[in-house]
């Protein structure tokens, strides 16, 4: 049985080594809220320095607004920890994203966020690519199936770590699920106490 | 089979199984920051949850103090409304934190093992990227994100799953003016900046076994800059003569039991690693990035390679666009570039060692012309130190700002920016687009080569530098 865990339009950000830094600049970090980072996405890129919109980035053009699906490629995500990189993403709108690989913090904190993140290989993110050259793209993502529906029956698998399907699927609370070993984690600070006293 | 040093800390910790393949893994510290925590302490509060253990927990200011003036307000608005929701949310949950005020602020990677906090075989994390630092001390340290943040506050505990195994063997002696920091843009020159994904890089060989501390902090620091998820060197006696007597170090009763513990991380000498390189130390110059992420990097007196040269079509196209921002053409010499600003700090390079061998090149010698100069040292302690050495003075007398601790220029996320178009030698671990201000133009090299670059105006080979001291 299929079933639908995200659709929506494709935005293709034909780049590597997209950084947390150029996902949102430091100038936007001082912030203490969780929300209203959706201006701050690729700040640098997206306006020019008189904070007019930038005509030849990608995400302004005309035939990607309301995008929710990110296409790119290799290392995205490198650098800083920053929470704010897939807080401005998500607010912005994109909850899936597709690349060739993730840098691991950046990962971490998506799959935290409930974003879907997938990985390909270099030649299936070419394909990716070449069908947005040929005009906009809506796709579905079928997470039970692992596929990627392109429409007219078109699909393409992947890989995702079993564990991260299920708390996707299931929407399980990060900190709830973990609270469930609350005794064995008193057990392992009794026992680190008798053996390693001076840590605490 | 035996195990690697990073398999004996894992395992060590595991607190519980959650998942087939992800375990619950005890955090012997938690470090925090004034960026990285605010969300997680509300979150906190908004599911009714306590933190577990506020006394493994240790909090600084940091990334947005001003470095001219140590008042909360000295760098804007927001920033002081960050800094003070920090020292309320440490007052509330009775978290140590070392504010504007004590005299041993600084920034987070540094205070950490001058604290005593940092010791090997703990699981260390903090939000922030660079927490690899601290596996200069056979401690298991990673960055970790606003909501891991959240997690750990609640439990001490965070969710992981085993990384595979990478070991960076580098063998000989060091040459003559090169430092830790050339080893490790050499190792990213060489495996890429993704090359570590996935990965725990354990660095070893007798060039480590050489290294002070703060070489080896140098030295993990970067291990995230190549994808790594943290960089580790086993402890040895050059560990512990660091770790004696540090505010936080195991105290007199406990000292023998810790060090006769801390022996016994290392890997197996039947351990088997997921992957290997190895670098012979005496054939590394002092390196320099010529782009924007820290791959790009060349021997200071090499020309920049042209994009072509780059049989992969991605570093090809990444060489291009990185030679038109950085302002810059195939076979250029670096050599033959001027600097306008100079940046001695920040986590990877902030430290005493790093000081005084920037005040070895810039002793009797004066700023060029034209060239703003800082130094910013990482901490209250560093800074303290390097002025009973008189190290400030030579800084000061050649025409360098000399600063309050803090990140600083590293990513400027107070006044301290580079301007557009401006070409800054930075001791910094990021040359990324912007990093330092939009527009700017990031030169990763070591504190001996920045000096270099200040004297002489220019980038230059640091071992070059007429008479340079020793
Ligand atoms: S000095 Fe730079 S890299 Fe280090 S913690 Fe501060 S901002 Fe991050």
């Amino acid at each position: 049985m299929s079933q639908i865990f995200k659709q929506g339009l494709v935005c293709p950000l034909d780049k590597n080594n997209v950084d947390t830094d150029q996902i949102i600049p430091k100038q936007f970090l001082t912030s203490v809220s969780r929300d209203g980072f959706a201006e701050a996405l690729f700040y640098d890129w997206r306006y020019l320095a008189d904070g007019a919109a930038n005509p030849e980035f990608v995400l302004n053009y005309p035939q990607y607004q309301g995008a929710s699906i990110l296409l790119t490629r290799a290392n995205f995500g490198c650098g800083s920890s920053r929470e704010h990189a897939p807080w401005a993403l998500q607010q912005y709108g994109f909850n899936v994203i597709i690349a060739e690989s993730f840098a691991d913090i950046f990962f971490n904190n998506s799959v935290n966020n409930g974003m879907l993140l997938i990985t390909l290989s270099k030649t299936n993110i070419e394909l990716l690519f070449n069908r947005c050259a040929q005009g906009p793209q809506q796709w579905q993502i079928d997470l039970a199936s692992q596929e990627i529906l392109f429409g007219n029956n078109a699909a393409m698998g992947f890989n995702i770590d079993p564990d991260i399907k299920q708390r996707l699927l299931s929407g399980l609370d990060f900190i709830g699920s973990s609270e469930q070993l609350n005794p064995q984690i008193a057990a392992f600070e009794a026992q680190r106490r008798a053996n390693l006293p001076w840590l605490g | 089979m035996g195990q690697t040093l990073y398999q004996k800390i894992y395992h060590s910790h595991v607190v519980g199984k959650l998942n087939a393949s992800t375990d619950l893994l005890f955090v012997d510290r938690h470090l925090i920051h004034e960026v990285t925590s605010p969300q997680a302490f509300s979150g906190l509060k908004l599911a009714g949850r306590a933190v577990r253990r506020p006394d493994l927990t240790f909090a600084t200011m940091d990334h947005n103090v001003s470095t001219q003036r140590r008042s909360l307000d000295a760098a804007g608005e927001t920033s002081r409304k960050q800094l003070e929701a920090l020292a309320a949310n440490c007052d509330e949950h009775r978290i140590p934190l070392l504010d504007l005020t004590h005299p041993d602020q600084g920034i987070v990677h540094v205070i950490g093992p001058e604290q005593g906090l940092t010791q090997p075989g703990m699981i260390i994390v903090c939000g922030d990227s660079h927490t690899s630092t601290h596996g200069a001390f056979g401690a298991l340290a990673f960055g970790i994100g606003t909501s891991e943040v959240e997690h750990v506050l609640a439990t001490q505990t965070l969710p992981q799953q085993q990384a595979k195994t990478l070991k960076v063997e580098i063998s000989g002696d060091l040459p003559e003016h090169v430092t830790p920091k050339d080893v490790i843009l050499a190792v990213i020159g060489k495996l890429g900046t993704a090359g570590g994904n996935g990965y725990v890089a354990e660095f070893c060989g007798s060039a480590i076994r050489g290294m002070s501390m703060e070489g080896r902090m140098t030295l993990c620091n970067m291990s995230i800059e190549m994808g790594a998820k943290a960089g580790l060197i086993a402890p040895d006696d050059t560990t512990f003569a660091y770790l004696k007597g540090k505010a936080h170090a195991p105290q007199a009763e406990h000292w023998d039991a810790a060090v006769s513990y801390w022996q016994s991380l290392h890997s197996d000498a039947d351990a088997v690693f997921d992957k290997t390189i190895s670098l012979d130390a005496s054939s590394i110059s002092p390196q320099i990035t010529w782009g924007t992420n820290p791959e790009q990097v060349i021997a200071v007196d090499e020309p920049i390679p042209a994009p072509a040269s780059f049989s992969d079509d991605t570093k090809r196209q990444a060489a291009e666009r990185a030679l038109q921002y950085m302002g810059l053409s195939a076979g250029q010499k670096l050599t033959d570039c001027a600097v306008d600003v100079v940046f001695i700090g920040s986590c990877t390079n902030s430290r005493i060692e790093d000081l005084r061998a920037a005040a070895s090149v810039v002793r009797d010698r004066k700023v060029a012309p034209g060239v703003r100069a800082l130094v910013v040292p990482g901490s209250g302690v560093v800074k303290r130190q390097a002025e009973q050495e008189g190290l400030a003075e030579i800084f000061k007398q050649a025409g360098f700002e000399w600063r309050e601790p803090g990140c600083s220029m590293c990513l400027g996320m107070n006044d301290d920016q580079v301007a557009a178009g401006q070409r800054c030698a930075s001791t910094s671990n990021r040359n990324f687009e912007g990093r330092q201000g939009r527009g700017a133009r990031t030169h990763l090299v070591s504190p001996a080569m920045a000096a270099a670059a200040a004297i002489a105006g220019k980038f230059v080979n640091v071992a070059r530098l007429e008479g340079a001291a020793q």
